[in-house]
């Protein structure tokens, strides 16, 4: 975050208050939701978020490995976030790095606090983020589809999570990054939240903020979760409204 | 099984307590524990501190080499930070690669130095694009009672403010102090219930419900932030410990 100059001059927001890719400052990024995409898995949500594409799915309630992870009051929500080699320009390498176990670890607790995890003891919910192609805003976009595929996959949760960014550039606070405005930019806060009661359960920041620009740029967070979260909404609906697609895999095997 | 009754019993303890408006340690909700802070306390390090924060205790030693830039910041020295949450210092740490947790501590120490903007890079180059000095930030836990965020990140900034780059040893001209031009520092609340928690010890981390770590600068500005925890928190109550870390960590960095 901060201070690298852009190449060749080019400013992240021109002088008609518009950014590199023609948005205004509280604009999200084209975002769309589709449940139920994959066969195996016990719910799954694919995601396209700007040039953002993620999958993820859920395996469980199953028996807990390793078994010392095991609680006897409560299932375990692991998740595991993971970014494909080719996702980024320079190849990563494969296999899980410090950033990607940071995430991991607060998607789980964010997604524990809407799981009924005490109805399923000594279990695990397994949710497996694939990030295909990443373009800023990959932990907000990977939170978003693993509750919808919690939800696909029939688990009782309080509520989705819904997720979305904040951030600043050219001093102006702005919504939903893209990557330039993330590599160049003055900072980033990812946000993870309930709409319907009001509650963060993901927030992490970087960068410099003054506290009234923080107050902004955390309201423009909620209130694009709120945004997102009908469109989570909608994807399960469309889901389970459509004859077609249906629910087939837990239908009629005989 | 035992340690799940044992968190309910101090759970109980504890909520009764704040329900009358204290603390297992008789402090204020926003008061964080006795500081101690012994510089230069590692001689082989080129920079050290030993912190004490109430029972926590953290030693930091900062080790700088020389290497080669990153390639999009070829005029920058290397920040890279590490913690290590070792047996001898808590029952729950195990030995072995980092997991989860410490790397997280290390994540968020690292986040408070980097985006605080505590050292100027640009003066720990030696030659564009070829040589520059990379900088070792090593967190140990020694005695582990709770906030390793604050603890480490204290310990780390008066570990860089006390470290001298070793220019002479590796044949590079005169040593010099580190460049350091900025003190974040980061202050972490928890939320037991419907309080607020500075500083938490180790028990109140277990019954806590959701933690927050915010770095703020001299400006009183925001320069990380980190949640944790299964629980949450809302907009309002992060607000309240926004102002409760530039408040304290004010008091902090006056002793840093």
């Amino acid at each position: 975050m901060g201070g690298t100059p852009l190449p060749d001059g080019i400013k992240l927001i021109d002088e008609n208050g518009k950014r590199l890719d023609g948005r205004r400052p509280d604009e999200l990024r084209p975002l769309k939701i589709e449940a139920g995409v994959l066969k195996r898995a016990n719910g799954s949500a694919y995601l396209e978020w700007g040039d953002n594409k993620v999958m993820a799915a859920v395996y469980g309630p199953r028996e807990c490995h390793p078994r010392h992870m095991q609680d006897p009051t409560r299932a375990l929500v692991q998740c595991h976030y993971n970014m494909a080699s080719f996702s980024v320009d320079d190849r990563k390498r494969p296999g899980p790095d410090r950033r990607s176990q940071e995430i991991s670890k607060i998607i789980s607790e964010a997604l524990t606090h809407v799981v009924f995890t005490e109805y399923f003891p000594k279990t695990s919910i397994d949710v497996y983020i694939e990030v295909l192609q990443a373009n800023a805003g990959t932990r907000c976009a990977g939170l978003t589809a693993a509750s919808v595929a919690l939800a696909d996959a029939g688990i009782p949760m309080r509520d989705l999570v819904a997720s979305c960014a904040a951030g600043k550039i050219d001093d102006t606070v702005v919504l939903d990054l893209g990557k330039e405005e993330d590599n160049f930019g003055q900072a980033d806060i990812p946000l993870g939240y309930i709409p319907r009661t009001d509650e963060i359960v993901l927030l992490q920041m970087d960068g410099d903020l003054t506290t009234d620009q923080f107050r902004t740029g955390l309201n423009m967070a909620v209130e694009a979760c709120k945004k997102i979260y009908d469109l989570q909404r909608d994807a399960l609906k469309r889901k389970y409204a459509s004859p077609a697609r249906g629910n087939d895999k837990d239908v009629g095997v005989n | 099984m035992s340690k799940d009754v044992m968190a309910d019993l101090k759970r109980d303890h504890i909520m009764k307590l704040l329900s009358k408006g204290k603390r297992v340690d008789g402090r204020k909700f926003d008061e964080p524990r006795p500081l101690t802070i012994e510089k230069d306390f590692i001689k082989s390090a080129e920079g050290s501190a030993r912190v004490h924060l109430g029972d926590t205790d953290v030693v930091v030693g900062v080790k700088l080499m020389v290497g080669q830039p990153f390639a999009d910041t070829p005029n920058k020295g290397v920040l890279t930070t590490n913690a290590e949450l070792k047996p001898l210092a808590n029952e729950s740490f195990e030995s072995g690669p980092p997991d989860k947790r410490s790397i997280e501590v290390a994540r968020v120490i690292d986040r408070g130095i980097r985006e605080g903007k505590a050292v100027d890079m640009e003066k720990l180059c030696i030659e564009p694009e070829k040589e520059v000095w990379i900088m070792f930030v090593d967190v140990h836990a020694i005695d582990y009672d709770g906030n390793l965020f604050d603890a480490g990140n204290i310990a780390a900034m008066a570990a860089l403010k006390s470290a001298v780059v070793p220019a002479k040893r590796a044949g590079k001209g005169e040593d010099y102090p580190l460049p350091v031009s900025h003190v974040p520092i980061s202050v972490t609340a928890v939320k037991i219930g419907e309080h607020i928690l500075v500083d938490p010890t180790y028990d109140e981390e277990i019954v806590a419900e959701a933690r927050l770590t915010v770095a703020t600068n001299e400006k009183g500005d925001i320069c990380a932030m980190q949640k944790g925890g299964d629980g949450s928190l809302t907009p309002d109550e992060v607000l309240r410990v926004v102002e409760l870390s530039r408040k304290v960590g004010a008091d902090i960095r006056s002793k840093v």
